[in-house]
């Protein structure tokens, strides 16, 4: 294999393996705010439980995050130097910002929120739990800028200087506000926010089907319910919003969605199918005529630009970005009914009772985080064969120095080091899921009220 | 020397870079010596020195490396690129590092613990080792394309010069994690720390003096800037003068002040590295037209301002909270249910 694909796996394999911590991060760090939030208003022992339970599981997936993230930083400059050099002007300030403003606050009051809890009062403990969870979210707005701006560069010109050709800020408002980013993040959010929902809701309902900690289990449940539903919704709008920006920034990727090929005519929206994309149709396909037109513009008839209308070199690879589209849309219709169906179960108080639901929920942990991983690749293979869209092809942003050799090697050294540390991590959190919310814990919250 | 904004984040990208070193370096240092202290409560206590605070001191890193790649992009890809295998390296041992101290406790088998113990000593060892050689090569200089990139390899990088460079960052880091336990611990493990202190400061010094006479025997382009200047002479004099006193405050039982006189030294000998490299980021050694200088390496003037605005908003703010973190977890470590 040539270093470019190498250069590229191994950037996949990093980003994918990274991206399986930061979405949990952002959604824990929001429902631990709940739960410490409530446990200040109410005083509620249980609340102080489920604060510190939750607490412990979301350092370890902070520390799997915190390590494979340093990789994706370095990555830039290591595999892809001439992306780097082209595009540092712009996007390395929004990565500087992101260590500036995120990871100091994130990592900084992370100590608090694992180790202070016998040296802060109580409030100063929240305000950590606080900051933690802003940190986490500034951190997906700095990245989501950065990213967004390589999907729809903006604020920006190119200036020749001695050492070639590069992006320069003109507006770093515009760079910021490039015009996917508000949707993008929103997106980005939700999905987060859903994916520690669903971690929370997993959690309890194993807790409930074991008849174990089953108090701690219902409210945690009812808390992860809650943001679920929540950022089910979310995400419908979100994803509408962000797929008719794509439609107007990158019209190649939204007809690589759909499997759009002709040109002025009425796209229609498929259930599923497979793209052949030799003879440019979709095979076995159930589609919906004119509904992608109605979907963007709100006219059935309106034609959308077909992917004939891009030379074949210049289309990203079609069928890989329709599936992965396809499964992301059908696994967040799945969640929604399930967030809908578990919502509607426990108000009517048989949630509980509800084994085979209760089943689904716990294996439905793995939903969100699939979801995520399929996102992002139509995403960014979508934005193919452009690096930067339309200014910078993947082909020229890689590092000119590193040989096929040294990016094999590295990808197979990370590949071996990323399986150990997943395979760590889900010991890791067996071990404390089997092991559940500390008693003391509960004592001890309970004396500190009544003293 | 005009003092504009290229110089600014010439020195920015110091200061971020030498905070690294002061607060990474102390829990590499303890790290490096983990394996000296032979009981498991004693480890423990090692480890939970530097728990609350490993990993934002290890933020330190990324953020300057955010703000190499912005301020001085070129910079970010011919070094990134150029020391590829090494730098997969560091991030491995990086990675290593982390796990061992997650997963240390996890588990109360004596070979389970004794397997994270040395992992997390050899990566801790091989982390300070990596950047002190990656510091050595950029101080010797390494051969550089017409276009900037890279033009050496793997193996010229394990050089002697960078070698010895590389073994006295470790020293150095170990003296400073050594003075750092002296502060963290009491009891038995205090007087045991007391005495690694001692020889952490004899090896560092012995370190110190043969990078010095390879560095004014072999590298002469990095006394240019003292030589020409005298004025400057006065970095290296508090440089050896903050070393001196290191000695003076242990024994005195001011330990805190060894501390501070062990940060004054380390981020001396960064001013020192600086002063010396100025204008240079990446000095050619094939050709000096080929260099890497804070000039052709920039961002536009523009990024350079926008990001100085976001500096002086961002960086007193995270000087605060690390401050007042490092306030709230002052004093002797004591272990109880939450520690590592």
């Amino acid at each position: 294999m040539d270093v470019l694909t190498l250069a590229r796996l191994q950037f996949a394999l990093t980003i994918a393996f990274h991206y399986l911590f930061p979405p949990l991060s952002i959604g824990l760090g929001l429902i631990l705010v709940i739960m410490e939030g409530s446990y200040l208003v109410t005083k509620r022992a249980l609340y102080h439980q489920m604060t510190r339970f939750w607490v412990n599981i979301f350092g370890l997936v902070f520390a799997i995050g915190v390590v494979s993230g340093i990789v994706m930083e370095f990555q830039f400059g290591m595999n892809w130097a001439a992306y780097s050099r082209f595009v540092g002007d712009v996007f390395g300030s929004a990565l500087a910002a992101e260590g500036i403003f995120a990871f100091f606050l994130e990592s900084g009051f992370l100590a608090i929120l694992l180790f202070g809890w016998d040296r802060v009062s109580p409030k100063t403990h929240f305000f950590s739990t606080v900051m933690v969870s802003l940190g986490s979210i500034f951190s997906a707005i700095w990245i989501i800028v950065a990213n967004s701006w390589q999907q729809t560069p903006a604020g920006y010109h190119i200036v020749e200087t001695a050492s070639g050709p590069r992006a320069e800020v003109t507006s770093f408002f515009d760079v910021v506000f490039n015009p996917s980013t508000l949707d993008r993040l929103s997106h980005v959010l939700s999905a987060a926010f859903q994916t520690g929902a669903f971690l929370v809701v997993s959690v309890s309902a194993f807790y409930l089907l074991k008849k174990r900690h089953t108090e701690f289990a219902r409210a945690s449940l009812k808390i992860g319910l809650m943001v679920a539903l929540f950022a089910s919704f979310l995400q419908l709008i979100t994803g509408h919003s962000s797929a008719v920006v794509v439609a107007a920034t990158q019209p190649a990727k939204l007809a690589a969605f759909e499997g759009h090929y002709a040109q002025n005519a009425p796209g229609a929206l498929h259930l599923f199918g497979w793209v052949n994309e030799h003879s440019e149709r979709v095979d076995f396909s159930v589609a919906i005529p004119g509904m992608l037109s109605w979907l963007i513009s709100g006219d059935s008839q309106k034609p959308v630009v077909g992917l004939k209308s891009f030379a074949p070199g210049d289309r990203p690879p079609v069928n890989l970005v329709f599936q992965t589209y396809h499964a992301m849309v059908g696994i967040g219709m799945t969640l929604i009914a399930l967030s809908l169906l578990g919502a509607l179960y426990w108000l009517r108080g048989r949630l509980v009772q509800t084994t085979w639901l209760l089943w689904v929920l716990v294996f439905a942990v793995s939903l969100p985080q699939l979801a995520n991983q399929l996102g992002w690749l139509s995403a960014e293979v979508g934005r193919q064969p452009w690096i930067v869209y339309g200014l910078l092809r993947t082909k020229d942003g890689v590092s000119k120095v590193v040989g096929a050799g040294e990016t094999l090697a590295s990808l197979i050294l990370f590949a071996l080091v990323y399986l150990l540390l997943f395979v760590l991590f889900i010991y890791l959190l067996d071990h404390k899921i089997k092991k559940g919310p500390a008693a003391e814990d509960f004592e001890k919250a309970g004396k500190a009220v009544s003293s | 020397m005009t003092f504009d904004l290229y110089t600014i984040w010439f020195i920015l990208v110091g200061v971020l870079l030498t905070g690294y070193a002061l607060l990474d370096g102390f829990d590499l240092g303890v790290g490096a010596l983990h394996l000296f202290a032979r009981k498991d409560e004693e480890r423990r206590i090692m480890l939970n020195a530097i728990g609350p605070v490993w990993d934002g001191n290890e933020v330190w890193l990324v953020t300057g490396g955010g703000a190499l790649f912005a301020a001085f992009p070129h910079v970010y890809a011919t070094v990134f690129s150029g020391f590829y295998l090494a730098l997969v390296l560091l991030l491995v041992m990086l990675i290593f590092r982390a796990v061992a101290i997650e997963f240390r406790s996890k588990q109360p088998m004596a070979w389970w613990r004794r397997a994270w113990d040395v992992s997390f000593s050899v990566t801790s060892v091989a982390s300070s080792l990596l950047l002190g050689v990656a510091l050595g090569n950029i101080a010797w200089g390494v051969p550089l394309r017409a276009d900037h990139e890279f033009a050496g390899t793997f193996l010229g990088l394990l050089n002697p010069y960078s070698l010895i460079v590389g073994i006295t960052t470790t020293a150095l880091f170990m003296m400073h994690g050594a003075i750092y336990l002296v502060l963290k611990t009491d009891g038995a493990l205090h007087d045991k720390v007391r005495g690694w202190v001692n020889n952490t400061i004899i090896f560092f010094s012995i370190c110190y003096v043969i990078t010095t006479m390879a560095t004014l025997l072999y590298v002469p382009h990095m006394v240019v800037a003292i030589k020409t200047h005298p004025v400057l002479f006065c970095v290296a004099l508090l440089n050896m003068l903050a070393i001196a006193n290191i000695p003076r405050e242990i024994h005195h039982g001011r330990d805190f002040y060894a501390f501070l006189s062990s940060c004054a030294a380390m981020a001396a000998l960064m001013a020192l590295f600086g002063i010396d490299m100025f204008p240079d980021l990446v000095a050619a050694s094939n050709n000096p037209a080929y260099s890497l200088t804070i000039y052709n390496a920039a961002s536009s003037s523009k990024t350079l301002g926008i990001m100085l605005v976001i500096a002086i908003v961002g960086v007193p703010l995270v000087l605060a909270y690390t401050a007042s973190i490092y306030w709230v977890f002052r004093g002797k470590v004591k272990l109880d249910r939450f520690s590592y």
